[in-house]
């Protein structure tokens, strides 16, 4: 048969791209997965051997380390506390108040947030965290990634929140629920599920952040483990690699196990950029 | 229980006037059904009774009190969506007992409550389901469960059955016709589905354009339809309508259309008035038409256009010279001549008259 | 006389404000300030840190002066490379690698699509310092994986990152964010109904002819935001200096850098406030036209 023999090349190419594709995508992350075990590890490839956690061990012997991985988590957490709650707040507002010109707010907000980027920004940001006197402390890099992710995460949950039906308030209220009862009981928790994807893209993000944090901190014991990985070098100069690879591995599980918790429960949809 | 009065009632949405200016009351008992098709202001109506829209003038009186301005959580009604509006983190014992639970009943007792109704409804024994575990006609009754907990001055539905499928419907529907004659409630409910209202209300509203046409009992408006809008929208098969051309002659109504053989009827003061005019609508329900046979003195003639078998009946419908169709509804154990060409009878009793603006003429001696 | 609402006007103000705060307070005011800066030699010490001169245009003078501003290491070079770095990794790189993920992940076994997609995301999610150090590894010239390769298909290994730095990180940046298009090309492809691809298939059409004249034709509209969106980010990416620092020599110091090594190691706040304004003009242009686009779908959709 001509016509599925076609096909069945046709799928085979395709097969053979994909996995090709796939290969390339993987290969600069291979390291990365082989190196942490390896007591020996060096810049090259190769299979642990002997496989080992000791590099794990020595990781967390190291104060210093360990230390910018809670510095990381302060930092997350109460960027992300601040996003999510006056994110949800300010979406919930703008999509159900009665308040006049939220068309204009919200464009406006847009403008704003794709206009002032970290890089066209780094100079006022500097000038305003040093005027309130802020300079050196977690407060300032929450402040900052606050404010920068805001628009965003406002944007993503007006969008959820727009497409929730009404009829879920309005039942409450008809059945005699106050607006604060009807907000708690009811808006809430149906807008759940829009604050956990905000609350995961807030953290992915100010976790991972290099930049801000690299301007804003100059002690060493603010520093969060983006900026801290780059003290794994010896006297030399050059990077203790088994280190350096055990600790990144460490530094990206939350990242890792927020996706596939976002991915099985809700499916990695797309979110009008989840990441910027 | 109470009463619904709407005074002088308008709403506007900037520049869009849904409802220009309503009145009506309802009594306490009363099932009312606002009849119309969408856009016609009836769901905006039934949400100013709610509070759920403020209105832009004029004032909503429920219990002969004043609530035009008053927050729906204070207004003592219960309200069923078309969407159900069941919260999706609650089960249905929390759904259904959450009207008790803002008014500060204890946990047990309103979850004993909310058991008692869903008993009523069938569906005492999915109380620990959340909403999404349960079908869809489960899910209208829960809703239903939810707005029947607590005692309510009035019910207020807004196409509740508009979601289910046909057998579910007529079923749901048989459900409330009982459920009105056991609690006499007082009830606003908003279809666009003619024979809803016609089963439910005790009294349809049918609405156009924000307008209230016509207010009455279902017979009232089947019989003696107000309006050619109003003929047009109700029964199914509609009423068929022609236009014609009236003429007085030797103390008779004459009409005249294409395909049309009518001996003269009598005249009142107002169909002489109306014929003045020349030209008038000539209504005749589908069940008052029936084959012609020889010596039939009124009938109306046209091409056959389709002849749908519906089981007992037979829906015939022609096509007449101009163009417009009549349908005819005949028992399919009679014999039903299917020629190229249909001729159907009727009996002068069962017309209706419309004059040039589309309003009904009064009968003789009505 | 209140008209009823869900929230009233006076809860929503007070619901608005912490995020109108903080938006101001991180987001608007700094757009306002840094272009108040811009037109000063503040410095972060010395007298004109805490009292500095007007200097008028005289730091726009400096940036586009025509004596260097070609010069490596200058504004112009780092315009002019940011300009390349964004039509290569963004508009080129990414889309079509992006266009073609989508395309590839409809035709093969879920479990092929699985794997390849969990590659592409994990390229884009994983903090920038672990990619940065990544690629570094990756890179190396005795041990890196990429000349063990090189050296076992018998080809001549390169020290990248000094030979060619400048296509280490447009490759390094198509790599980093192609999945961002793929998932809005996925959803894009998701959003056709299949039966259109059934008919063409009932019509004998290739996949080929299926993309050309059934997919991308339907798609144009995401087309055109996913290549806006790249395009703002990309131009304002910082990501690359995980990798290279700017060097050798500048060939890599993107605006992002540039503007970072003004303000913070070389102190002149006046100049790299300059070079901020000029970025955000920049994606001003851009998020205007995106945001025109938004409204026309937006109209069109209701």
């Amino acid at each position: 048969m001509q016509i599925s023999r076609s096909i069945y090349m046709r799928r085979a190419i395709f097969s053979v791209a994909a996995s090709l594709v796939g290969v390339v995508f993987a290969l600069p992350l291979v390291w990365f997965i082989f190196a942490p075990f390896n007591a020996r590890a060096e810049l090259g490839l190769a299979i642990p051997s002997p496989f080992t956690l000791s590099n794990f061990v020595t990781v967390f012997q190291n104060s210093f380390a360990m230390h910018a991985l809670l510095n990381s988590l302060i930092q997350a957490f109460g960027g992300v506390i601040l996003v999510g709650g006056a994110a949800t707040l300010a979406a919930y507002a703008l999509s159900r108040s009665s308040i006049p010109g939220k068309r204009a707010v919200t464009y406006i907000l847009l403008l704003f947030s794709s206009v002032v980027s970290g890089s066209a920004a780094m100079v006022p940001i500097f000038l305003i965290i040093s005027a309130i006197g802020l300079i050196d402390t977690h407060l300032a890099v929450i402040l900052v990634f606050a404010g920068g992710l805001l628009p965003t995460a406002m944007f993503i949950l007006r969008d959820f929140i727009d497409a929730i039906p009404k009829s879920y308030e309005e039942s409450a209220m008809v059945a005699g629920a106050s607006p604060i009862q009807t907000f708690f009981d009811v808006a809430l928790p149906v807008i759940r599920p829009g604050i956990v994807v905000v609350v995961v893209w807030a953290f992915v993000n100010i976790w991972g952040s290099f930049l801000i944090p690299f301007i804003l901190l100059r002690k060493d014991t603010l520093m969060p483990a983006s900026v801290a990985i780059y003290s794994f070098y010896s006297e030399a100069g050059t990077p203790i690699v088994t280190l350096l690879a055990a600790y990144s591995l460490i530094y990206s599980l939350p990242v890792i196990v927020l996706y596939l918790f976002v991915n099985w429960k809700f499916g990695f949809r797309f979110f009008g950029g989840i990441k910027s | 229980m109470a009463s619904v009065e709407f005074q002088n009632v308008s709403k506007t949405f900037g520049s869009f006037t849904a409802v220009p200016d309503i009145s009506f009351s309802i009594a306490d008992g009363e099932f009312v059904c606002l009849l119309g098709p969408s856009g016609c202001g009836k769901t905006t109506s039934l949400r100013m009774i709610a509070g759920l829209e403020t209105p832009s003038g004029g004032k909503v009186l429920i219990g002969g009190k004043d609530v035009t301005y008053l927050h729906p959580k204070d207004r003592q009604i219960s309200m069923v969506f078309q969407d159900y509006a069941l919260y999706p983190h609650m089960n249905l014992a929390d759904n259904i007992a959450y009207p008790l639970k803002v008014r500060g009943e204890a946990e047990d007792k309103r979850h004993a409550r909310a058991k008692e109704v869903a008993d009523v409804l069938k569906i005492g024994d999915l109380m620990k389901r959340l909403p999404s575990q349960i079908s869809g006609g489960q899910q209208q009754r829960t809703s239903l469960a939810r707005a029947l907990v607590y005692p309510s001055q009035v019910y207020l539905f807004d196409e509740p059955l508009s979601n289910l499928d046909a057998k579910l419907r007529l079923e749901a529907r048989g459900f409330l016709n009982h459920l009105q004659r056991d609690m006499g409630m007082t009830a606003v409910y908003v279809t666009h589905d003619q024979a809803e209202a016609m089963a439910l209300a005790t009294r349809i509203a049918v609405m156009d354009k924000g307008r209230i046409v016509q207010f009455a009992p279902p017979i009232e408006i089947y019989r003696r339809p107000a309006t050619t809008f109003v003929a047009n929208f109700v029964g199914n098969p509609p009423m068929n309508l022609v236009p014609v051309e009236a003429m007085v002659d030797g103390g008779q109504l004459r009409l005249r259309a294409d395909g049309l053989t009518l001996t003269g009827l009598p005249l009142s003061d107002d169909i002489a008035k109306a014929a003045a005019k020349g030209k008038m609508t000539l209504g005749v329900r589908p069940e008052h038409l029936r084959m012609a046979e020889a010596g039939d003195a009124n009938t109306i003639t046209g091409k056959l256009f389709a002849n749908e078998n519906m089981g007992p009946e037979s829906l015939v419908t022609m096509e007449r010279a101009d163009g417009g169709r009549v349908t005819a509804r005949i028992f399919t154990d009679d014999e039903i001549r299917t020629d190229d060409h249909v001729t159907l009878a009727f009996d002068t009793r069962h017309v209706t008259l419309f004059d040039d603006t589309g309003a009904r003429i009064p009968e003789i001696g009505e | 006389m209140k008209k009823f609402s869900l929230l009233s006007t006076r809860a929503g103000a007070v619901f608005l404000a912490p995020a109108a705060a903080l938006v101001g307070v991180f987001v608007i005011i700094p757009f306002f300030w840094v272009i108040v800066v811009s037109f000063t030699n503040r410095t972060l010490l010395g007298r004109t840190a805490v009292d500095p001169d007007f200097v008028g245009l005289q730091n726009y003078f400096t940036l586009f002066n025509p004596a260097t501003f070609f010069t490596r290491g200058q504004f112009g070079f780092s315009l002019i490379l940011t300009v390349q770095f964004v039509i290569f990794s963004a508009l080129i790189g990414q889309a079509l690698l992006g266009l073609i993920l989508a395309w590839l992940s409809q035709s093969v076994s879920p479990t092929l699509k699985n794997f390849l997609q969990t590659a592409v995301i994990a390229a884009w999610i994983l903090p920038e310092v672990v990619i940065g150090f990544a690629w570094f590894a990756f890179l190396d010239y005795d041990n890196g994986t990429l000349n063990m390769i090189m050296r076992s298909l018998g080809l001549p290994p390169g020290d990248w990152l000094l030979q060619q730095p400048f296509w280490v990180i447009v490759i390094f940046n198509t790599w980093r964010g192609a999945a961002f298009s793929m998932m809005l090309f996925n959803s894009a492809f998701q959003s056709i109904p299949p039966s259109y691809f059934q008919a063409a298939d009932v019509a004998g059409a290739s996949s080929w002819q299926k993309l050309r004249d059934i997919a991308l034709p339907l798609i144009r509209g995401h087309v055109v935001t996913d290549l806006i969106l790249i395009t703002m980010w990309t131009f304002n990416v910082f990501t690359p200096f995980l990798l290279t620092n700017g060097g050798p020599s500048y060939r890599t110091e993107l605006l992002s850098i540039y503007t970072y090594r003004v303000a913070f190691k070389d102190f002149e706040f006046g100049r790299g406030a300059a070079v901020g304004v000029v970025i955000m003009l920049i994606n001003l242009a851009f998020a205007l036209i995106y945001l025109q686009i938004a409204k026309k779908k937006k109209a069109e959709a209701e």
